[in-house]
């Protein structure tokens, strides 16, 4: 056998073979019964070569619309941005990408430090007091938050989740909470495309009520109410965000109160990789601290009185609590968390506003010239950088001779995702659409 | 001689304030576009103050993440023999195929018609997959290993609803994962501790002694956690299902089994499998991974949705599927982590994986023989791919397992899996991995033995380790009782 990643010579085979006191490399396997052993082998394709691996791949790749300079004018839960070149760069240290959870805090103080500093920005960015080390997306942490308030208020069994929450994420926390026999109570959105507090008013027995903000449509929600809400139920207020990038420039969902915070941290330097791996974000309160779900980071010294770094708090984990653990995860999306935090050091508080407020700026001209175009603006509530517009009749075929011709993505259909809104289409402009590009689009369905 | 030397010597160790230590006010990283549209300022009422994000120049960045990662210990530096968590070489076209634009670049909700080369890849790699382990039918959804695992709970959890009758507990035996008992409450299922017998394995009179119509199944890691085969595997199975029970099978430890036993054949119901440890994608100082669960013909309705379908040479997402226990992920999971594993399977091929399986092994059996006089060997039988040690025969110089992990690391390994899994006082639970040479195995060993000869002539070397990394032991108790998790 030659193969680049087994480094066995045949020699070394029968050396190891005598010391394990087998005569062949089938012998190792004596103790498994005959009867459970694989008789036909596995049907599996010829192995290819890395020459043939390539072709292969780009094959494959193209067969996606994904090519170089495409214009995505599609958010809903994963956004366009610029990637700088020293992220990836520095991400794909191995010394990085390579190492386990770092359950050796003595040779992992590099991911230690790295995540520590993630929740320390994480925690700045959101306004809150903690902030996990990471979760697999926004919809599972969405999901934990409704479990964290189920079990704090145990008297109640269901969670009122705004309609304008990111239609996958409910599909999440709906999921998660049916086996132990939770409910998750839908919150109509009105007319203004804001989640209805008022319907709120009315629901008993709820843990905790969870609004996205900016919500699915992009609008921003009035959370100060909602926290008033949620205080006068005595549940626990749980916001959650799929676009990071918007806490440059709006005000934090820590200082309207908020007790959990779900979000996706997709936006801060991670590809879209179709929709996976992003990264979960989690923040809570002091109050909550032994209630969070994963891994945490602590800060610590070592026998010489040196600083370092350690997963702390984890008799609130699996591999401690067993059964009675805050949550079964195990490994969370740790180098994501590292792409993130990279991130944010790279971008900065001058960074982070200008670039937030360059997305605001493009989705409003975005706008503008599609009602110009002559879409038409159903909603009016202040957003960041995605909007909904109600699209001419003829749109539906000049969207996809738009993918065709251009490998531009006008808006995302909502249709399927509300529908009583046919013909409505979400949009969303980051730093990295161009005027021209608008104006072309503009141009094109008008 | 090669062999005598060890890989780990003393090195230039930087220091590296935290990152805001760094920050001057007016320095930023990042190239900003021109703007080209006129401002647009939100209202006064919705903006905040900008996060207090450090501000830095681009090498600040460089230099300050270059020099953390070099406090760190990654497989590329060296062997990680740590048990359970299948630490084998990532190979590197592996991380180029994902890179490629068409993946990288492609938007989850772009459409079918837009999307087919990722979801030609996912149909694929299910097929595959389900044809390495046996299985009928496979998703790529779950995120990680446990959430895998929860999948697979959540489907046992829907097909006794669907039967019209729930179940309240399930039997976990004492080798099994600490994931297990976790997932299992999530879908409110009681676990039932069953212990293995003196062999180290299952014995199918303990199972059929308490397995009875109001368990909904049992969870099994097959090789279990001490490197086992669980030999009675089918009779067990058996007997659960001739109580209406289903067989989760926990796939942790396929590495061990590929081309050599197939779960899904012998009466397992329901397997996650890892992606991150038996088919090579990196784990990243934690994630992320990947956990596909895979199923038999009968548990496919149960499968979270979307599903992906073939229909003549067009590939599309399926949600209608009445009987799925849902969404799992907001998108499909980690399709990153999937171009990887998928690229590994298309490079090894059949014959290639079961090579990766039997050299796992040979080296795992290697390294049981060779160290079985140096460290005490509570089960002293063939192994699979890990073999579990303890520190009995330490103690008398009071040297304990933690002691012989920390100085490893002066002697440049990372630590096998410690006191884990729990059913060995002590445990030192090595899994070397196919990747690792015999050259760097008989490096390893030679370690242990040094170290085993330190425990009595020298403990202190041992107590007093680790002393080359950057920091020595840390005290996690103060971290804990006064948690500091910000800067």
């Amino acid at each position: 056998m030659f193969m680049r990643y087994l480094p066995h010579t045949q020699e070394d085979i029968r050396n190891m073979l005598a010391v394990a006191g087998c005569s062949s490399l089938d012998d190792l396997f004596k103790t498994i019964p005959d009867a459970v052993k694989v008789k036909d082998g596995m049907d599996l394709p010829e192995p290819l070569s890395e020459w043939e691996l390539n072709e292969h791949m780009e094959n494959l790749a193209s067969q996606n619309i994904a090519c170089k300079g495409y214009t995505c004018l599609i958010g809903a839960g994963s956004y366009d941005h610029y990637i700088p070149a020293i992220i990836p760069y520095l991400v794909s240290r191995s010394e990085f990408a390579t190492a386990y959870t770092p359950y050796q805090p003595e040779v992992s103080q590099g991911t230690l430090q790295g995540i520590y500093e993630f929740q320390t920005m994480v925690t700045d960015l959101l306004g809150m007091d903690i902030a996990t080390a990471s979760h697999y997306d926004c919809g599972t942490a969405l999901a934990e938050c409704a479990l964290i308030a189920l079990r704090k208020n145990r008297k109640a069994d269901k969670i009122a989740v705004s309609d304008l929450v990111h239609p996958s994420h409910r599909q999440v926390i709906d999921t998660y909470l049916k086996p132990a026999g939770y409910e998750m109570v839908r919150v109509p959105h009105t007319k203004d495309g804001l989640t209805d507090i008022a319907a709120l008013e009315a629901m008993d027995g709820i843990a905790g009520v969870a609004v996205q903000s900016p919500n699915f449509f992009g609008h921003i929600e009035d959370l100060a109410g909602f926290k008033k809400m949620a205080d006068d139920k005595k549940c626990l207020f749980i916001t959650s965000f799929t676009e990071a990038l918007a806490w440059g420039l709006l005000k934090k969902p820590g200082s309207f109160g908020a007790d959990l915070v779900a979000g996706e941290g997709q936006s801060l330097g991670i590809t879209k990789s179709f929709g996976g791996p992003g990264l979960g974000l989690l923040a809570g309160t002091s109050k909550l601290m032994r209630d969070l779900p994963g891994r945490l980071v602590g800060r610590t010294k070592d026998a010489n009185g040196q600083d370092g770094y350690v997963l702390t708090l984890s008799t609130r984990e699996q591999h401690i609590r067993r059964e009675k653990a805050s949550s079964n995860i195990c490994s969370n999306n740790g180098l994501n968390a590292m792409t993130a935090a990279m991130y944010l050091s790279t971008i900065g508080k001058i960074g982070i506003r200008e670039i937030a407020q360059l997305n605001h700026d493009k989705a409003v001209y975005l706008k503008s010239v599609l009602t110009d175009a002559g879409f038409e603006p159903v909603f009016d509530p202040p957003f960041f950088n995605e909007f909904v517009m109600k699209a001419p009749k003829d749109f539906k075929q000049k969207r996809t001779d738009l993918i065709n011709r251009h490998c531009l993505f006008a808006g995302l259909d909502l249709a399927p995702y509300y529908p009583e809104l046919t013909d409505h289409y979400l949009f969303c402009a980051t730093e990295k659409v161009s005027k021209q590009q608008m104006d072309q689009l503009a141009k094109e369905v008008a | 001689m090669m062999t005598t030397q060890r890989p780990g010597t003393k090195g230039l160790i930087f220091n590296e304030p935290n990152v805001w230590d760094k920050s001057r006010e007016g320095r930023c990283a990042v190239s900003l576009p021109k703007p080209d549209v006129a401002r647009a300022p939100l209202d006064a009422s919705l903006t905040g103050d900008a996060p207090d994000l450090p501000q830095l120049s681009e090498l600040d960045v460089v230099r300050h993440y270059t020099r953390l990662s070099q406090w760190n210990f990654g497989v590329d530096s060296g062997m990680y023999p740590l048990g359970s968590c299948t630490m084998k070489y990532n190979p590197k076209t592996n991380e180029i195929q994902a890179a490629r634009q068409g993946f990288a670049g492609a938007h989850p909700l772009a459409g079918d018609d837009c999307s087919q080369g990722a979801l030609r890849l996912m149909y694929d790699l299910e097929q595959y997959l389900a044809e390495i382990t046996g299985f009928d039918a496979v998703s790529l959804q779950p995120a990680a290993g446990a959430h895998g695992e929860l999948a697979g709970m959540l489907i046992i959890h829907a097909y006794h609803a669907k039967q019209g009758r729930q179940r309240s507990k399930i039997l976990i035996p004492d080798t099994a994962h600490g994931t297990n008992p976790a997932s299992a409450t999530l879908c409110g299922y009681k676990s039932v501790n069953l212990k293995s017998g003196p062999k180290g394995i299952l014995e199918p009179e303990a199972v059929a002694a308490i397995m009875d119509e109001d368990t909904a199944g049992i969870m099994i890691t097959n090789p279990n956690t001490l490197g086992l085969f669980e030999e009675h595997i089918k009779e067990i199975c058996e007997i659960v299902h001739a109580k209406g029970g289903l067989v989760y099978g926990d796939g942790a430890n396929m590495n061990a089994i590929m081309g050599v036993v197939k779960p899904g054949k012998v009466g397992i119901d329901v397997l996650h499998l890892n992606l991150h440890k038996t088919f090579s994608t990196p784990h990243g100082g934690g994630g992320p991974g990947s956990g596909p669960v895979a199923v038999t013909r009968e548990l496919m309705p149960f499968l979270p949705v979307p599903r992906v379908e073939k229909d003549l040479d067009t590939f599309k997402f399926v949600a209608d599927c009445p009987d799925s226990i849902g969404r799992l992920h907001t998108f499909y999971g980690h399709f990153g982590v999937m171009v990887k594993a998928y690229a590994y399977i298309l490079t090894m091929g059949a014959q290639g994986l079961l090579d990766v399986s039997r050299l796992a092994v040979l080296n795992a059996n290697y390294i049981k023989e060779s160290l079985k006089h140096t460290l005490n060997l509570p089960y002293d039988r063939p192994c699979m791919h890990e073999c579990v040690f303890n520190d009995a025969n330490q103690q008398s110089h009071h040297i304990t397992t933690m002691d012989m992990a920390k100085r490893l690391l002066d002697y440049g390994f990372h630590p096998p899996t410690v006191y884990f899994p729990l059913v060995v006082d002590g445990s030192f639970m090595v899994e070397p991995t196919e990747t690792e040479s015999k050259e760097d195995i008989d490096q390893f060993i030679d370690a242990v033995k040094a170290i085993a000869k330190e425990a009595e002539t020298d403990p202190e070397k041992l107590t007093r380790a680790p002393v080359l990394p950057k920091v020595t032991r840390l005290d996690e108790v103060a971290a804990a009782r006064k948690p500091c998790l910000r800067g």
